[in-house]
């Protein structure tokens, strides 16, 4: 049996929010039949559509599975919906007084549902950004963006971690060099390196390439959703923006500059960019 | 109720008989059977005794066919090694895809060392693809692993069949039926096999002891070296009172089978099946339920998983076992559940009933009568019900 902790088995026993929603506001649905574990989460907001009032799941897997779920729904019921996508998958393992090393992708199974839940809310869209893409590990369905989310947010060092934490490498094991690959390449980026030798851009050129990415990968999605931002200044690696129309009362800036504006610019004009918003 | 255990195919308890037969051999008859002196020469003759209770449950024409190992892992490492080493890479090695990890590593291992070596696939319902097997058979000299009985499913390979036809290929058989004995009346005499692996505990002996059995004229590579002991096939003091305690359990198996008394278990079985096929929706049978053993089944319950159904039955004190993956402590489904083809959506619910001589219909009705309750808590959650 498995070193499951008393409130796992608590939440395995009598989990909490089982059901769902009548007229929800997210709906995030992850994992499948084939993988062996998947969850349905949807939260209802309040009037105001600040605070999430309510939260529900449904959950097909193992013990830990349907702890981890019922603990997220607890979690997030009360929260703001900022508040609620800062909730990482260790923030639930810690709920739960911690998972077995092989069963954290429980944890990041909910993690992964509420941000999809999250974005649902936001764009109507069914799945996040992070759960499409390149499919490194074919067994299990998971992207690169999925393995490289994982190691960072939980400081893998391993293949074996990365399995335990989303399952990639689990099967066949023909993705393993794909992972260790990532991996290295993800921890060179973390431990902040020494400058690639490569020519370093003009400042005059960076905020170009800022302008561009901005213009061509970030300014068309947010004015689908009614908002739009600017690009204020620029101080080494810190990019300044403001943001504007229904972008500057969104309660999920905070997800959006992080997930999608830093995410684009650290793609397209370097990996060490820091975005802020200008509360000024 | 007290606790039912349904996990028979993992292992067993030890018969009180068996364990009053061990009991002066710890106590009084302690001595090393190589000694030179009356202490030790005493014990050998009822090692003897238990060779020949071995040798009579699996119809062994010559006691000293039988070896004792310490278990069934062994017994199968020392048959694989035994003769791949002996034979030489020439002999191309066939097994197939549901074996126990005890063959298929061991396998593995040699198809790293030089031989070929090949797994063949069964279908569906687990049977076994005969005419691949010949098909494999027709390029050359090989060694052929195939279990008697699942432990999975239950399903029982036609092993006069496939002795036939690796022995008219000139081929050496080796069969694993670690889940065979003590289940199924068996006997070498009538179906050739050159070895055959059987384990103590899964007959109610205790852990650390099996046996294997290799026809006299068998060429066999020393696996465990450093002694004359078992006829230099196996070095290491004997395990008296464990030979002992198989001995027992085997003369025990071969009275309960004469008497019929599988039918009892394959009856209670049965209604155990039918009882949650009857009350539990979405349930189906894996494996094929013609050939099967009288003690086991391997039920899928789709859309919800085999974790979660352990876990709620342990809490109501019944103990079985899963091929799901997350029991397996592995990603993915059993080997044995995949080889088959199992669908997706019942493969991660396969949930192995496992009965004894020693179950009782009282345990069975208890079970029908909880399992409903279970499967629906754990439908009631699921995203696909
Ligand atoms: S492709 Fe990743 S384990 Fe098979």
């Amino acid at each position: 049996m498995w070193d499951y902790t008393n409130k796992v088995m608590d939440h395995f026993r009598n989990p909490r929010n089982v059901g769902t929603i009548e007229n929800p506001d997210g709906v995030g649905d992850v994992g499948s039949l084939a993988c062996g574990d998947a969850l349905r989460l949807m939260f209802k907001l309040d009037n105001e559509k600040k605070k999430i009032t309510d939260a529900k799941f449904q959950t097909f897997g193992c013990a830990s599975a349907i702890a981890s779920s019922s603990a997220l729904t607890e979690m997030i019921k009360g929260m703001t919906l900022e508040e609620a996508g800062n909730v990482t998958n260790q923030n639930i393992a810690d709920y739960l007084g911690g998972l077995p090393d092989q069963k954290m992708h429980c944890s990041v199974m909910g993690k992964e549902a509420l941000e999809v839940a999250i974005e649902n809310y936001h764009t109507g869209k069914c799945s996040k950004v992070i759960l499409e893409g390149e499919v490194i590990c074919k067994c299990f369905g998971v992207t690169r963006k999925e393995i490289e989310h994982v190691i960072q947010e939980n400081d893998l060092h391993e293949v074996d971690d990365v399995m335990n934490y989303c399952k990639a490498g689990g099967g066949c094991g023909g993705c393993k060099p794909d992972i260790a690959e990532i991996i290295t390449e993800v921890r060179a980026e973390m431990t902040p390196a020494t400058e690639a030798p490569q020519r370093k851009m003009t400042i005059v050129e960076k905020v170009r390439l800022i302008e561009e990415t901005i213009e061509r990968e970030i300014r068309p999605a947010l004015q689908k959703d009614g908002g739009d931002l600017d690009f204020v200044d620029l101080a080494g690696n810190k990019v300044v923006v403001s943001f504007r129309g229904m972008c500057a009362q969104c309660k999920s800036a905070q997800f959006t500059m992080k997930d999608v504006v830093e995410a684009k610019l650290r793609e397209f004009v370097s990996k060490d960019i820091i975005v802020e918003e200008d509360k000024a | 109720m007290k606790n039912i255990y349904l996990d028979n195919n993992a292992t067993t308890c030890v018969a009180p008989e068996v364990i009053k037969e061990m009991m002066p051999y710890f106590e009084e008859l302690w001595g090393n059977p190589s000694s030179m002196h009356f202490f030790g020469g005493q014990v050998q003759q009822y090692i003897e005794l238990a060779r020949a209770q071995v040798a009579e449950l699996i119809g062994a024409a010559d006691p000293s066919e039988i070896v004792f190992t310490s278990c069934g892992t062994e017994s199968n490492n020392m048959a694989i090694y035994g003769v791949a080493e002996a034979l030489g890479s020439g002999y191309k090695i066939i097994t197939t895809r549901v074996e126990h990890p005890a063959i298929l590593a061991t396998c593995r291992h040699f198809k790293e060392h030089g031989h070929e070596v090949v797994e063949i696939g069964v279908d569906g319902n687990g049977r076994i693809n005969l005419e691949e097997l010949k098909k494999e058979l027709s390029s050359g000299p090989a060694i052929v692993s195939t279990m008697w009985a699942n432990n999975e499913t239950g399903v029982i390979f036609p092993i006069d069949e496939i002795c036939e036809i690796v022995k008219n290929a000139g081929g050496i058989f080796h069969t694993d039926a670690v889940q065979a004995v003590g289940k199924l009346s068996i006997n070498v005499s009538e179906t050739p096999v050159d070895m055959l692996s059987l384990s103590g505990h899964k007959i109610h002996a205790p852990k650390g002891i099996g046996a294997i059995y290799i026809r006299k004229g068998t060429k066999l590579k020393t696996f465990m070296t450093g002694g004359h002991q078992e006829r230099g096939r196996r070095a290491g003091t004997e395990n008296v009172p464990y030979i002992v305690g198989l001995g027992k359990a085997c003369n025990m198996a071969k009275e309960f089978i004469a008497s019929g008394q599988e039918t009892t278990v394959a009856k209670l079985r049965d209604k155990l099946e039918q009882g949650i096929l009857a009350n539990c929706l979405d349930t189906t049978v894996n494996g094929d339920i013609a050939h099967r053993l009288p003690n086991t089944t391997n039920i899928s319950f789709q859309y919800i998983e085999g974790e979660s159904i352990l876990y709620h039955l342990s809490d109501i004190g019944v103990a079985a076992s899963s091929g799901s993956a997350c029991t397996s402590g592995s990603l993915e489904p059993s080997h044995v559940i995949r080889a088959m083809g199992v669908p997706f959506t019942s493969a991660h619910g396969s949930t192995r009933f496992s009965l004894s001589r020693y179950t009782t219909e009282k345990e069975i009705d208890y079970v029908i009568e909880n399992m409903p309750t279970i499967a629906n808590r754990l439908r009631e959650m699921s995203p696909f019900v």
